[in-house]
This record gives structure tokens, C-alpha cells and sequence, in this order.
């Protein structure tokens, strides 16, 4: 394909155009790490070290930091340590960040992608469900239950929750581990934790996608064919509301990322949120400011994802946003 | 503004209310009645677990827990709805005026939005509390920033659609300048929408900011507020529960309360009266079936309950057409026309109840039938085409399954079979065998409408109900489809029902016409007498209504003028006695019945227009 | 009374595949005083004409005068000069008017655009605006969603003929209405030519109705104008193939089509 040709392919538009978006948001992300730890009221060496701390080990830490050169060269180190992946040592533990980050992202990973694919899994099918089961004004008492059910459970905040599990199926009835990750069953309450609010806010918007679809002129064709119900909703309705029901599912994604710092802490999970939970207590700002960066750019990079699967599976759509 | 609380009384609202009055009495009166209490320390009785003194148990200087979350209610509170109506104003004025500046800053300020979107509200407000220093304030303030792109977002997209619509595409025009578009056009038309969201909006920051806290970088010691205690309660978890568990109750308690209450002033949950549903008309047998008919409907009523009552759109209609005969069912809005032909179809929606005397298909009683044969029978002997092919025609599916699984369900045709006559029917419509490969959005208006013509015929049908077939086409394109739909009349002797509004069309196309007011026949006759030999005043008025190419451009083409009955309350008689210029007495008292004039020419009007007259 | 003349207006709009003409190089003139037609199917671009002309849709080439003038809508000024000469009024009848503003308060707001108003001469002008449109003064008090389409149409032409502009445009404004309904607004646009001489462009795609209130018609397609012609010369002697197919795609009472109604 010559040059041109591939500028107008409307993918290579949507890539370009999806690369630039991820490259600027990334620049907002790396800036606002680096001027974290510059904004943050007070000295954060001396913070972190305590009040008594010696005055030479402050400077010998402030020059390590690179706290006392130009901002501007600042600046420039901060992204050359970043390009050779260096990711700043902890002030209260000196071991360097980067460490910290590759043992325990993959946790951190593990949860939230597990209550995203458990989301999906119980919103699509049920929201199908209720849709078909309350169209055109059938069932108000199902209707009127499944609104206060879910509009209750969407209230519900996952930290609250995640202690709530703790305390009944971990310390009372025993049936789960109480905090860390340790075999599979350590994995149930946090990914319950995570997904149940995202659940009961994704299944009210499938159905009221669901029932717009039911409603369109091209269900009464198929109606008027006479074909079973199975083929009319699986067939004729589900395609047609996946892009909608999965465009709003990837915008839960990145709160669902975001609620890993609570619920971690709250399990003790050897992830990145905890990390982050832990360090604000102690403030370490190294430590805040790298999984502040490393939180930001995963939640960028599966925005990113979740954009091209989308692309992928509803291509028309993909073209019309670019 | 009224808001839109359709039904106060269902127990949710109840629930809702309640619950946000008790939040609202705690925040007034908590820290008077326990404040002192939640503060004294007992030594005596630290981290006790509950007891009848300390039904929450105690904390780790013996404070009562209870005590304190109670007293906690007020800070909770007013920090999450300070930083919500922060965040509201700031978010819905950047939103709302995208609609009123110029191209290039809206584009900028949208993609503005955009990149903020991308980061999770509760993460931003992380950073920013780490960046303002911990403390309630500070908690507060990042919050309120952080929730600004969610708001600016609702407020962006609610505002596009007003923007989009003529009155302010006019107001523009006009030269309004833009503070008044945006305060006296845009936000108006938006309040209601974004009010509900920001209910729901202070559940969410009241829930942030007990997160915040229990990271510590809420409200410090010695204040407190929920999430603080929740976060001072954690360790003691795996011993004492109960106190631990208390604050985080109250959270979640807050939290379903404005959860609900959104819910509540949303109306989603507004508690119908279960629609009127009486089960299908018990299977009386339809009258006797009149020889060489494709179609027989005798006296059928469609009525539909409303929220404000039950109509009956279509009044004791009767129809029948023979083999090969082209019927116009024409008539305006709110003739009934359109639900006529659902009900010969059997595709009115389920809460429409339908009755009628005879119901013959084919000859065939479809009422005495069981469902199972009934939908048989229809699927095989008629076919539906609808109004706007763009929508009628599923946009994820190949025509070619949606050409064959017509034939494939009822008729248990084989694939390659089905295919077969799939071909054959788009040739039928002039379209290629290729055709087959595409999906909708690949083939243009008219491409679409044969196609639904070519499933219609799949089934061989008898009778071909076309409703507004070509009313969402160009002009040009019209006259190929109808002409078409004349050659398979031709060819297959099917007969067509033909519905429209077009009165020129119908007349010019059709072998006879049915003309509809108020969910009644009030004339069938030839179409070649529409000109110049309608007898009923309507008719003959609608007639005359039509500007034609040839019309006298000095004189005023004649009117109706006056309006359709109220639906919700009939006269007793004629239905278009208000408007009629011909009115008696008579008219308001009885109506009229469907009566012959001659063999072909029948008329609903007591006092008809007569036939050599010429009314212009 | 205003003159409009366009000279090769360009108009573009981003298309799935790159920006698409649809307004290509328009020429057409408007005397003073008179209407001229504007027909075409979907798609051809005459919606996209009438926006360009009042600085709804930004001009890619071209000009637009009035009055021999050159006009631009770039800033709020230049809105203001091109709003005090054209006015338009559009399609839909569902959302042609502010949904909370009575009758009243809208004509009021367009009627004050330009002048000072005291209590006593509002709402002398609402009532006069009123009757210019053939509605009862009544119902100057009622929201939107209390009339009926023709109804709110009829205001949407008050309200633009409010400012008293030289120049009405009418942009498919009896689509959406029932036949009935639409011969009632046909006859107050003929009524309100007499009466105020306004210069206008009336826009649709009923040829009967557009060549029944026009002196001038002009047949667009594919953005471009395929024929401009005086009413009855167009009628009686179509020159451009597809203003001829046009003629005889219209269903009409009076003559029926040979072969189409087989006995």
C-alpha cells in the first residue's frame, strides 16, 4: 500500500490518532509525578526522615533526590532515570522503586483484571436478561426490584465492602483467607470486593441498552418474521448492543483500577495500591510518586486496550469516532 | 423547575426520604447530643469489644464508637457536599459552554475534557490530596477538582444536544450574544439532568472521601470522620468486628441513601399501575368467511393504555382485499392507519389490546388457531415492509441470512436452498446475487427497501402490508418502488395494503382507497374518483389540500382547519364533525356508519358531499 | 427587501473518508422582493446552502452578498450585522422552539435583539407578530408542548420575522407536517409575501409546494445547481434530464401516469 493510501485507511487514522491521545495523556501523567513530590507542602525529605533527623543526612538525601539542582535539569533527569528505568529509592527503606514496582504490579493486575472479566461475565448475560424480562413495560414489580437492587448495590463503596467480607466470611466463618495472596481462594473476596458495585452499575446500562435495541425498527422485522425468541435476542439483538454495553464497561475500568489502593489495603494484597496506601501513611514520596505513575499509565495503557478490542469487534464505529 | 418525581408514593421514595431525613437530623444534632461523649477517653475501658454500655464497643483510649460515628455524621456530610457543588459548578460551566463558543475553542476544551477523563477520579483526587496536604481541606478541594471532568463531560454532551436543535441554531442566528444563550438557552434545558446527577454525585464523594481518610490523607487527629475511624478501626478487624466494621456501616448507609434518592428523582422507579392486561381474547370463532378473499378483518379496535388513560386509536375498522388488488390505506398522523396494519399483522406491542369480530387470513380463522399455528400462518401468508428501510434492516447481520431465515425457520429450507431463492428474490427486486455479501449500511435507501421487499417474498406471500414504504425515500426513488411493488401485484397476484399519507400517491397507485380520520374508515371508494368524486367533506378536503403542480398560484389552496378529536375523550359523534363545514345537528349526536353509496363506493357521513360537485 | 446573491460558494463537511463538497460552487441571485425555490432529494446539499448563508456552517469558497455587500458570521459582531438582514426558519417542529419559553417570552427575546422595547410596545409587537402568522393572540401565553407542529412553525416565522430581517429563509419548514396542515402554512408564507414584500428562499423537497409559493425555482443535485428557472417556464419546459425526472416522479391527482395503473 503506497504512502497516501495508508494515511487514508481509516485504521491508521484511529491508531494515530488513539497513539496521539495516549502519548499526551501520558506527558499530563509523567508531569504531574515529577511535580508531586515539588508541590507537597513542607520539606518531604525531612518528612520522611523526621523532624530530628540530622541535618547533613537531609542534604546528603535532598542531593540524592536531586532536590537541589535546576528545575529544569530536574526535570530532564527525572525522565532520563525514567527511560533506564529507574524509578527513584524509598526514603525510608532505600531500596530502589523499580524493585518495588515488579513485585508487586503482577498482583495488582491479577485482581483487577479478575473482577473486570467478572463484571462482564455476570453484566452482559443479566442485563440481557432483565431487559427481555421487563420490555415494553412487563413485570414493573421485576422492574421496580431490579432498580432498587441495583441502584443499592452501585452504592455500595469497595473498601467498605472488601472490610465487610473480611470480617464475616474471613474472620467469622473462616471460609477464606484473611489477608494476602496465597493460593486461589485468597482471590475470591477481593475480586467480589472489586466487581460488585462495577457489576450493578455495567447491568443497569446493558438493560437500558438492551431495551433501546428491543425498541429498534429492525426487531419488529424480526418479529414479523416470526423467528423464536432465542434467535431474536441472541442474534438480531445481542451483537447490536455489545459495542455500547463494552464502551461503557472500559470506562469502569479505570475506577476499577483506581479501588485497588483501597481494597488492598484493606486485604494486606502485596500489590501496587497498598504500596501506595503504605507510603502516604509514611510519606515517602519517592514510593507515592512511582506508583502515582505507574497506576496512571496502566490505567492509560488498558484504556488503550479496551479502545482497539473495540475497534476490533465494531469496526464501523471505531471509524466514525477518528 | 418542578422535578420530575412522577410517582412520590412508591416505598422507595419513601425509603429514600427517610433515610436522608435520619442523615440529615444525625449531621444537625449529632455532635450536640454525643460529641462530648464521643471524645471522653476511658482508660478503663479501652478496645472493648460491644457491651450494653458501648453497644459499638470502645476504641483504643476507651471512647465509645458509636458515639463517634454518630458524631462523625456532620464533617462526613458537609465535606462531600461541599466538594460536589465545587466540583458541579465548576465542571457544568465548562461542559455547558461548549455549546456557545466557537468551533476551534470547543474543540480545544473538548479535547481538554477528553484528557482529564482519562485519569480515574479517585486517583486524581490521590494526587491532588497528596499535592494539597493531607487534611480536610485539602481532601476536600481535590475532590471537588477531581469530579470537574465527570461534570464537565454530562454537562458537554447534554449541552451538544441542546445545541443541535433549531431553536437555538435560531437563537444564534437571531444574534443573541453567548452569556444569554447559555443561561437562558442551554442550562435551562439541562438542569434537570445534571441536578439528578449530582445526587448521585454527593453518594460518590461522600464515599471518596471516606476513602481518603482512611488513607490518611483525610481528615486528621484529632478530627474525625468516617472513613478516619474506619481506618483507626482496621487492625482490630480480626478480634472485634463490630467496632471496626461501625464507621464503614455508616458509609454505606450514606451512601444507598443518595444512591436511592437519585433513583427516586430519576422517576426509574416510578411504581406503574400494572398495565391493564386482559388475557387474548378468548378464541371465539370469527364470523363467516366471504369467499375469494386474501384478507377479511370485520369491526377491529386497538386500544392502548397511556399514563393518562386508556385510547382507542383504532375504532371498529373493517377490510378485506382480494387476490391481486391494490388497497390504499391512507390518512394523516394520529388516523390510526399505521396500528390498523400491526393489528392485521399481529405485531402490536403487548400492552395493546386488540379486538375484533373476524380475523381471516387466507380465508383461514386465525383466532381459532393456537399461537404456534397463528404465527405459521402468518409468517408464511403475509409479508410486512416497514417505513424507514435504514432501521428495518439489521445493521450487524448480512443480508443474506436476513433474506433466508425466513424460509430456513418456517419453512425448514436447507441453506444451499435457501440461498437459492435468496438470489432469485433480489433479482425479482433488480438487485445482484452480490447483494447477498453486504451488510446494510453498504446499500443506499432504495438498495435497502428492495431488500426488505425481497424478504417479504421469500415466503411467497399472499398479501404484502407496505407501510410508509416510501416515505423516508427520495421522490424519484418513490416512483421505482412502487412501480415495483405494481409488478409483483402483477406478477404473483399477492395483494399489497398500501399505507401512507400521501394522498397523490395513493390515488395515483392504488386500485382502491381507504381513507382514515380519528381511528375510523370514513370513505372507500376507487382511487379514480379521488379527484373529483370523493363524497365525505374530509376526504374531499384533504383532496383539495394537496398543492399541485398545476395549482392556481393567486388562490389560497384550501384548508382544514380546527384539530384531531382529544383521543382521551371521543364525542359521541362524528369524528370530524368539529371541523366539518357541513355540520348538523345530527353529526354531534350519532356517528355515522360506513354505508354504501353504490357497489364500489362506500361512505361514513350523514349528510354527503354530492358527487358532481366539485368543492374548489 | 433584500437581494442575496452567491457567488460559487463552496461548502464541505468531514465525510468518513475526508471532507465531502456538499455545497459545490453554488451560483444564484435573489431580486428584491422576490422567492426563490430551492428543490432537491436528500444529500444534495440544500440544507447545508441555507446554514452557510447565516453563518450556521462555516464557508470553505465562495461569497455570500447582501445587498451587493460582502457578508461573514466570523465574530458575534458580524452575526449581529448578518442577523438583522436574514432570518431562517427550520425543519423540525419539535424543537423549533425553546421548550420552557411561553409564545411570549420568545417573541420578546428575538423582538428586543435590536431595539428597546417598553412593556406597552412588547406586547402590542407580540400580538402584531401573532396576527402577521395567522394565530389567535392567545396564544401568546403557551408553551411549545400546548401547540401543535403547524403551530409551532407559524411562531418560528414570527420569531424571525421579529427582527424584520429583508431576507426569510425557509428550510424545509412544512416537511413535518401533515398535508392539511402544510397548505395552511403554504398559505401564510403567500400571504406574508404580499404583505411585507420580503425577499425569500424557500427550501424544500415537495416540488408542488415550493414552485406553489415561488416566482423562481432552482433544482439542485449533487451540491451543485442543475437549473434555475422562473416557475412556470420550469414547469412547462424542463430543460436539465434530472429536473424532468424530478417532474414526473411527483404523484399527482389530477394526471394519472399511463401504465402505472394497470386495469
Amino acid at each position: 500500500m503506497s504512502l497516501p493510501h495508508l494515511l487514508r485507511n481509516p485504521w491508521t487514522a484511529f491508531l494515530g490518532r488513539r497513539t496521539a491521545r495516549l502519548l499526551l495523556s501520558l506527558g499530563v501523567v509523567l508531569t504531574a509525578s515529577f511535580a508531586m513530590i515539588r508541590l507537597v507542602p513542607g520539606d518531604p525529605v525531612r518528612a520522611a526522615l523526621g523532624v530530628d533527623a540530622a541535618p547533613a543526612l537531609v542534604a546528603a538525601r535532598r542531593h540524592q533526590l536531586g532536590l537541589d539542582a535546576p528545575f529544569l535539569s530536574q526535570y530532564r533527569d527525572y525522565l532520563s532515570g525514567l527511560a533506564h528505568g529507574d524509578l527513584g529509592t524509598s526514603l525510608v527503606t532505600g531500596t530502589p522503586v523499580a524493585e518495588l514496582v515488579r513485585t508487586r504490579l503482577p498482583a495488582t493486575l491479577e485482581i483487577a483484571g479478575l473482577a473486570f472479566l467478572v463484571t462482564l461475565a455476570v453484566a452482559l448475560p443479566c442485563g440481557l436478561l432483565a431487559a427481555v424480562r421487563t420490555r415494553d413495560g412487563r413485570h414493573p414489580r421485576s422492574e421496580l426490584a431490579f432498580t432498587a437492587l441495583t441502584a443499592g448495590l452501585a452504592g455500595v463503596p469497595d473498601f467498605v465492602l472488601a472490610a465487610g467480607l473480611t470480617a464475616f466470611l474471613a474472620v467469622g466463618l473462616q471460609l477464606f483467607p484473611v489477608a494476602g495472596s496465597a493460593g486461589v481462594e485468597s482471590f475470591v473476596l477481593p475480586v467480589l470486593a472489586l466487581s460488585l458495585a462495577p457489576t450493578a452499575v455495567l447491568v443497569r446500562i446493558v438493560r437500558v441498552e438492551a431495551l433501546k435495541v428491543l425498541s429498534e425498527d429492525y426487531l419488529r422485522t424480526a418479529r414479523s418474521k416470526r423467528l423464536s425468541p432465542a434467535r431474536r435476542y441472541l442474534l438480531h439483538a445481542a451483537p447490536n448492543m455489545a459495542t455500547a454495553a463494552l464502551t461503557v464497561a472500559g470506562s469502569l475500568l479505570p475506577a476499577l483500577i483506581a479501588g485497588t489502593v483501597l481494597v488492598e489495603k484493606v486485604f494486606a494484597w502485596p500489590g501496587i495500591g497498598s504500596a501506595l496506601a503504605q507510603s502516604v501513611v509514611t510519606q515517602d514520596y519517592p514510593v507515592v510518586q512511582a506508583m502515582v505513575l505507574i497506576l496512571g499509565t496502566t490505567v492509560l495503557l488498558a484504556g488503550l486496550l479496551v479502545d482497539v478490542l473495540l475497534a476490533l469487534l465494531d469496526p464501523r464505529s471505531a471509524i466514525r469516532e477518528s | 423547575m418542578s422535578l420530575p418525581i412522577r410517582y412520590p408514593r412508591s416505598p422507595m421514595a419513601w425509603a429514600a426520604a427517610a433515610m436522608l431525613a435520619s442523615l440529615v437530623v444525625l449531621a444537625l444534632a449529632g455532635p450536640l447530643l454525643w460529641g462530648a461523649a464521643a471524645d471522653r477517653p476511658d482508660p478503663t475501658a479501652v478496645l472493648q469489644g460491644p457491651s450494653a454500655a458501648h453497644p459499638f464497643g470502645t476504641d483504643s483510649l476507651g471512647r465509645d464508637v458509636l458515639d463517634r460515628v454518630l458524631t462523625a455524621t456532620r464533617p462526613s456530610l458537609l465535606l462531600a457536599l461541599a466538594a460536589v457543588l465545587l466540583g458541579a459548578t465548576g465542571g457544568i460551566l465548562l461542559g455547558a459552554s461548549t455549546a456557545v463558543v466557537g468551533r476551534r475553542t470547543r474543540r480545544l476544551l473538548a479535547g481538554l475534557i477528553n484528557l482529564l477523563l482519562a485519569f480515574p477520579a479517585l486517583l486524581v483526587a490521590m494526587f491532588l490530596a497528596v499535592v494539597f496536604g493531607a487534611g480536610a481541606g485539602g481532601a476536600m478541594l481535590a475532590l471537588a477538582v477531581s469530579s470537574v471532568p465527570g461534570f464537565a463531560r454530562l454537562a458537554q454532551t447534554l449541552a451538544a444536544a441542546v445545541a443541535g436543535t433549531d431553536h437555538l441554531a435560531s437563537a444564534r442566528v437571531l444574534g443573541l450574544r453567548r452569556h444569554r444563550l447559555l443561561w437562558r438557552h442551554v442550562l435551562p434545558n439541562i438542569a434537570e439532568p445534571l441536578l439528578l446527577s449530582t445526587t448521585t454525585a454527593a453518594g460518590t464523594a461522600l464515599v471518596a472521601l471516606a476513602g481518603l481518610s482512611f488513607l490518611g490523607l483525610g481528615v486528621q487527629p484529632p478530627g474525625y470522620d468516617w472513613g478516619q475511624l474506619l481506618n483507626q478501626g482496621l487492625d482490630r478487624i480480626y478480634a472485634e468486628p463490630l467496632p471496626a466494621l461501625a464507621p464503614g456501616l455508616a458509609v454505606l448507609y450514606a451512601a444507598v441513601a443518595f444512591q436511592l434518592l437519585g433513583e427516586v428523582l430519576a422517576g426509574g422507579v416510578a411504581r406503574r399501575s400494572p398495565a391493564p392486561r386482559t388475557p387474548a381474547a378468548p378464541a371465539s370463532t370469527s364470523g363467516p368467511a366471504a369467499a375469494g378473499l386474501v384478507l377479511q378483518v370485520e369491526d377491529l379496535t386497538v386500544e392502548l393504555p397511556t399514563p393518562d388513560g386508556v385510547i382507542r386509536p383504532v375504532r371498529g375498522v373493517s377490510l378485506s382485499l382480494r387476490p391481486g388488488e391494490i388497497v390504499g390505506l391512507v390518512g394523516e398522523s394520529g388516523s390510526g392507519k399505521s396500528l390498523t396494519a400491526l393489528a392485521v399483522a399481529d405485531l402490536l406491542p403487548d400492552r395493546a389490546r386488540i379486538s375484533r369480530r373476524t380475523h381471516r387470513l387466507l380465508g383461514a380463522d386465525l383466532a381459532a388457531m393456537t399461537p404456534k399455528e397463528r404465527e405459521r400462518h402468518l409468517a408464511t401468508g403475509l409479508a410486512m415492509i416497514f417505513q424507514n428501510p435504514a432501521s428495518a434492516l439489521n445493521p450487524s447481520l448480512r443480508i443474506a441470512t436476513q433474506l433466508t431465515e425466513t424460509v430456513r425457520t418456517h419453512r425448514g429450507a436447507s441453506r444451499a436452498q435457501a440461498l437459492a431463492e435468496a438470489s432469485d428474490a433480489l433479482r425479482r427486486v433488480a438487485l445482484p446475487p452480490a447483494v447477498l455479501r453486504a451488510r446494510p449500511h453498504q446499500l443506499s435507501g432504495g438498495q435497502r427497501q428492495r431488500v426488505m421487499i425481497a424478504a417479504g417474498l421469500m415466503v411467497r406471500p399472499r398479501l404484502i402490508i407496505a407501510d410508509e414504504p416510501t416515505t423516508a425515500l427520495d421522490v424519484t426513488v418513490q416512483r421505482q418502488i412502487t412501480r415495483l411493488l405494481s409488478e409483483i401485484r402483477r406478477d404473483t397476484s399477492a395483494a399489497v395494503l398500501f399505507i401512507s399519507h400521501d394522498v397523490a400517491l395513493v390515488g395515483e397507485f392504488c386500485d382502491r382507497v381507504l381513507v382514515m380520520y380519528a381511528g375510523t374508515i370514513v370513505e372507500s371508494l376507487p382511487a379514480d374518483r379521488l379527484p373529483t368524486g370523493t363524497r365525505h367533506p374530509y376526504t374531499r378536503a384533504l383532496v383539495a389540500s394537496v398543492p399541485d403542480l398545476t395549482a392556481d398560484r393567486d388562490r389560497p389552496l384550501p384548508t382544514v382547519e380546527g384539530a384531531l378529536p382529544e383521543p382521551l375523550a371521543p364525542a359521541p359523534g362524528c369524528p370530524f364533525e368539529p371541523r366539518c363545514p357541513r355540520r348538523r345537528d345530527h353529526c354531534a349526536e350519532e356517528a355515522p356508519p360506513l354505508e354504501d353509496l353504490d357497489a364500489v363506493h362506500r361512505v361514513a357521513c350523514w349528510y354527503p358531499v354530492a358527487a358532481e360537485v366539485f368543492a374548489s | 427587501m433584500t437581494a442575496l446573491r452567491l457567488t460559487d460558494l463552496t461548502v464541505r463537511h468531514h465525510g468518513p473518508r475526508g471532507p465531502v463538497a456538499a455545497v459545490d460552487g453554488v451560483s444564484l441571485e435573489i431580486p428584491p422582493g422576490t422567492t426563490l425555490g430551492l428543490v432537491g432529494e436528500s444529500g444534495s446539499g440544500k440544507s447545508s446552502l441555507a446554514r452557510a448563508i447565516v453563518g450556521l456552517t462555516p464557508v470553505h469558497g465562495g461569497r455570500v452578498l447582501l445587498d451587493g455587500r460582502e457578508v461573514r458570521a466570523r465574530t458575534v459582531g458580524d452575526r449581529r450585522r448578518l442577523g438583522r438582514l436574514v432570518q431562517i426558519v427550520l425543519q423540525d417542529p419539535d424543537t423549533a422552539l425553546d421548550p420552557r419559553m411561553t409564545v411570549r417570552q420568545t417573541l420578546v427575546e428575538a423582538a428586543t435583539v435590536f431595539h428597546r422595547l417598553d412593556r406597552p410596545a412588547r406586547a402590542e409587537r407580540v400580538g402584531d407578530l401573532l396576527e402577521l402568522v395567522g394565530l389567535n393572540p392567545r396564544f401568546a401565553d403557551r408553551l411549545p408542548r400546548q401547540l401543535s407542529g403547524g403551530q409551532r412553525q407559524r411562531v418560528a416565522v414570527a420569531r424571525a420575522l421579529a427582527v424584520e430581517p429583508g431576507l426569510l429563509i425557509a428550510d424545509e419548514i412544512t416537511s413535518a407536517l401533515d398535508v392539511s396542515v402544510q397548505a395552511s402554512v403554504l398559505n401564510t408564507i403567500r400571504d406574508l409575501q404580499q404583505r411585507l414584500g420580503l425577499s425569500m428562499l424557500f427550501i424544500g423537497h415537495n416540488l408542488p409546494a415550493v414552485c406553489y409559493v415561488s416566482d423562481a425555482v432552482a433544482v439542485m443535485r449533487h451540491g451543485r445547481i442543475v437549473e434555475t428557472a422562473p416557475t412556470e417556464a420550469l414547469l412547462r419546459d424542463p430543460r436539465h434530464p434530472y429536473t424532468r425526472t424530478l417532474l414526473a416522479s411527483v404523484p399527482s391527482l389530477r394526471t394519472s401516469l399511463p401504465g402505472e395503473r394497470p386495469s
